[in-house]
Parts: structure tokens; sequence; C-alpha cells
């Protein structure tokens, strides 16, 4: 056993304790940013996978296979360090002189986009759970195709997969871990930072890990509560 | 555009596509082994069995895998009394976390074997391991396999997280070429094409399993 001192005083020290909980601040707004961005991207493509129309059905097809086959932390660097040099020289000037969260920006963007995929393979499954004679019963009370939609099919298909987009919310949240790598300081990435101070890596990795457990049984729960009451009459419900 | 960046480089980044496989295929064959162990403990009637593995089969699903990695870089030296360096305690980590997933992935297949197999194979006088070696996990592990193939997949692309411990595989050498070379745009279309054909590869071969278990039990 390698000689170890540990020193849980790390973790509400100051400066360390304001730093971590700003972390903790930051995991939440990133990813619930991400997520506002990920449900409707990944409603519109799950109802583009789904349409007579073929270059729709071609165009959601392709952003779902590539987004899901290329790992997040490839598609955050090429967010961080490619899309801005691709821009006009002059936008790529005023992004970095005017946006000062750029890293944050681009990591909210990338993570949003990728989760966007998950969730429409998520919100496609309820889509096609959803019985076909809705659909004829719907237009034979004279709504239009999109009205059913909109009125029928939608909100049929997305309180099915309600414990499909929890799991993919709480992926989303452990997923902004990645954006450590592009210098935003979110948890894992501050109690990475503050070992760099203090060589306490182990409490500040350990304090981050109740963080992420703490989120996950909470959101776990809540959800529960959620489904229960979001629950379709006459279903057969999930088994807890 | 300049390919002639990735050409120059290619030799560099392809052994870093090396190490990527050889951190997948240990996690792959450990995380599998030790999923099996833990699926089978999930299933256990035994509370000393099964609540232990539950806790820990929660507890790495709701962790981070960046974090999980951290984790082992920091613990296994002080386990050890001394440092391994960053790919043992990659391999470590990745056992450790994917085995999580695997467990229920297990368990799913396990449960998907009707009833009525185990109890014949006690009639016959075989023992709990006997069972499970020759009549459930035979039948569940065919069940599992695109699942698992999917996982595979899944597992390839999460050895690029092991960037953030300074591994060179392959993301952490395209990464190297491109502070040498400055040609982000060039070398992560790169890395993203080739993490894109390799994984649709695995999805389509795990579709492919799909259809013909479908297929198999029509």
């Amino acid at each position: 056993m390698l000689h170890y001192d540990f020193d849980w005083s790390v973790l509400w020290r100051h400066p360390y304790g304001k730093m971590l909980l700003q972390g903790v601040w930051t995991t939440v707004h990133l990813s619930l940013l991400a997520w506002a961005i990920a449900l409707p991207v990944g409603v519109a493509i799950a109802l583009c996978r789904i349409m007579p129309c073929r270059a729709a059905r071609l165009v959601g097809g392709a952003y779902v296979e590539t987004l899901r086959n290329i790992p997040l932390l490839v598609q955050l660097f090429f967010w961080y360090f490619a899309v801005p040099s691709l821009l006009p020289g002059k936008t790529e000037r005023w992004l970095y002189a005017n946006v000062r969260d750029l890293s944050y920006v681009l990591g909210v963007l990338a993570l949003g986009t990728y989760t966007a995929a998950r969730v429409a393979e998520a919100v496609r499954s309820g889509l096609l759970a959803v019985p076909a004679g809705q659909f004829r019963a719907a237009l034979s009370t004279g709504l239009s195709p999109a009205g059913t939609y909109r009125h029928v099919i939608l909100p049929y298909a997305l309180r099915v997969v309600i414990p499909l987009l929890s799991t993919e919310f709480l992926t989303c949240f452990k997923n902004s871990s990645l954006a450590m790598t592009i210098g935003v300081m979110e948890t894992t990435g501050m109690a990475n930072y503050i070992d760099s101070f203090t060589f306490h890596g182990l409490e500040t990795t350990t304090a981050a890990s109740l963080v992420y457990l703490l989120t996950s049984l909470s959101v776990i729960v809540l959800m529960g509560r959620i489904e229960s009451k979001m629950r379709i009459p006459g279903m057969i419900a999930r088994e807890s | 555009m300049d390919l002639q960046v990735i050409a120059r480089n290619l030799e560099f980044m392809a052994g870093g596509l090396v190490v990527t496989f050889e951190i997948t295929a240990v996690a792959l064959a450990g995380g599998l082994l030790w999923g099996i162990l833990l699926g089978l403990g999930r299933l256990s009637r035994i509370p000393w069995i099964y609540y232990p593995v539950t806790v820990y089969v929660h507890f790495f699903r709701s962790q981070p895998l960046i974090l999980v990695i951290f984790w082992f870089y920091f613990l296994v030296p002080v386990m050890t009394g001394k440092p391994l360096g960053a790919f043992v305690s990659t391999l470590i980590a990745f056992v450790a976390f994917e085995a999580a997933y695997f467990a229920e992935i297990v368990r799913g297949g396990v449960q998907s074997v009707s009833g009525g197999q185990a109890a014949a194979g006690y009639s016959c006088g075989l023992r709990y391991h006997q069972v499970q070696l020759y009549i459930i996990l035979p039948q569940a592990l065919r069940n599992m396999l695109p699942a698992l193939t999917t996982q595979a997949v899944v597992i390839f692309q999460d050895t690029s997280l092991a960037y953030v411990i300074g591994l060179r595989e392959f993301l952490r050498r395209v990464n190297l070429v491109d502070t040498r070379e400055a040609r982000s745009i060039e070398l992560y279309l790169f890395a993203g094409t080739v993490y894109l054909v390799l994984c649709f590869l695995g999805s389509a071969a795990a579709r492919r399993l799909e259809r013909r278990r479908e297929v198999s039990l029509s």
C-alpha cells in the first residue's frame, strides 16, 4: 500500500469548496441546455425518419447513423477545433472576440446535437409503437396528417418513451463530463483541476462520484413519479 | 484542404488505432467475464450476493466513464503501491465499468431463457454452476449476441476517453498530430470517418444478428 494522506477538508476548504460547487452548477446547466436542444431536434429527426417523403427519411437516417457512430469526444473536438475555422474569417474573429465562453457554447452544441441522435432513436421506437389504427382513426375524424401527428400520435408516443427519455437525459448528464476536455470546468474537470493544486485527486474524485450518484438516484425517483402519472391507462406498467 | 497531412502521419495514427483495438479487446473479454458473474449475482436469491452486486451495478451505471478512468488512475497506484501507468489503469477502469453494463445484458439474456430449462437441468442432477454453464448461459449468450455486438461498438467509441489521462490511443495521436500540424478540419474529419466506418460495420453486424434471431424465433 502506497502512502496516501487523506485530507477530506480539501472538499470544503477555501477556495476549493466553492470551486467544486461551481463545477456542479456548470454540469447542471450545461446538461440542461444540451437537453433543451436535444429534445426538439431529436423529435424532429424522429418524425423525419417515419415520413413518407424518401429524402426526409434519408436525411434523418444519415443524421442518426453519423452522430451515433462517431465518439462524442471526436465530435466535441471537431466543434471546438474545426468548426470556428470553417466559418468565414470575419465571423470567426467576431466569435473569438465577443463570445466569452466559446468552449462552453460549443460544448453545449456538441452535446445537444449528439444527444439529439440518441433521443431520435428513442422517440422513433415510441412512434413505431403507436398502433397503425390510431393514425387511420384520427384521419377519419377529419384531422389533417399534420394535425394527426400533433394531437394524436406524438402525445401518445412521447408518453410511451418517457422511461427511455429519462435514461437518455441521465446519459446526457454523464456525457457533459466530456466538456472538460475542451476546458469547460464542470464537476469532473473541477475535481481534476483541484487535484493539480492539492494532489488530493482521490478525495475530489470521490466527491464528484457522489454528485453523479445522487443526481442519478434523484432523477430516477422523480421520473418514476412522472412516469406513473403519465402512464397510458390500459398499458402494462413497468415493473418496479 | 490538405490531405497530405493525413498521409504523412498515417503510420503514427494507425499505431494509435492498434492501442484502441487492444483496449477494446481487453474491455470486451474482461468486462464480459466479470459481467457474467455480476449478472448471475443480480439474479441470485442470496441476499449477501444480490445486494452488493446490485449496488455495484447501479453505482457504475450512474458514473460517467471519464470519472471512472480518473478514479482508477488515482486509485491503482495507492492500492498496488506502485504506479502502473496509464495503460494498465485504463484497462482496469474499462473492465470494472463495462462489466456493469454487461451484467444487465446478461441478466436480460438469462431471463429470456425459459424457466423449464433450469428445472430440467436440476432434475437431471446437475448442480447450480453446471446448470448455468452448460444449459442457461449457452442459450442466453446466443440471445444476447446482438446486444453484445452493440455494446462492443459502444466500447470501441468509449476507448477515446482514455485520452484524458494521456494514453496514446487513436484520438490522442490525432490530437498530437494536430498540435504539431495545426490542421484541425482535415484531421478531425479523418478521425470521425475512421470511427464512423468501423462503428457502422459493427452496428450493421448487430442488425444482421438481430434479424437472424428474429427469423429463427418465428
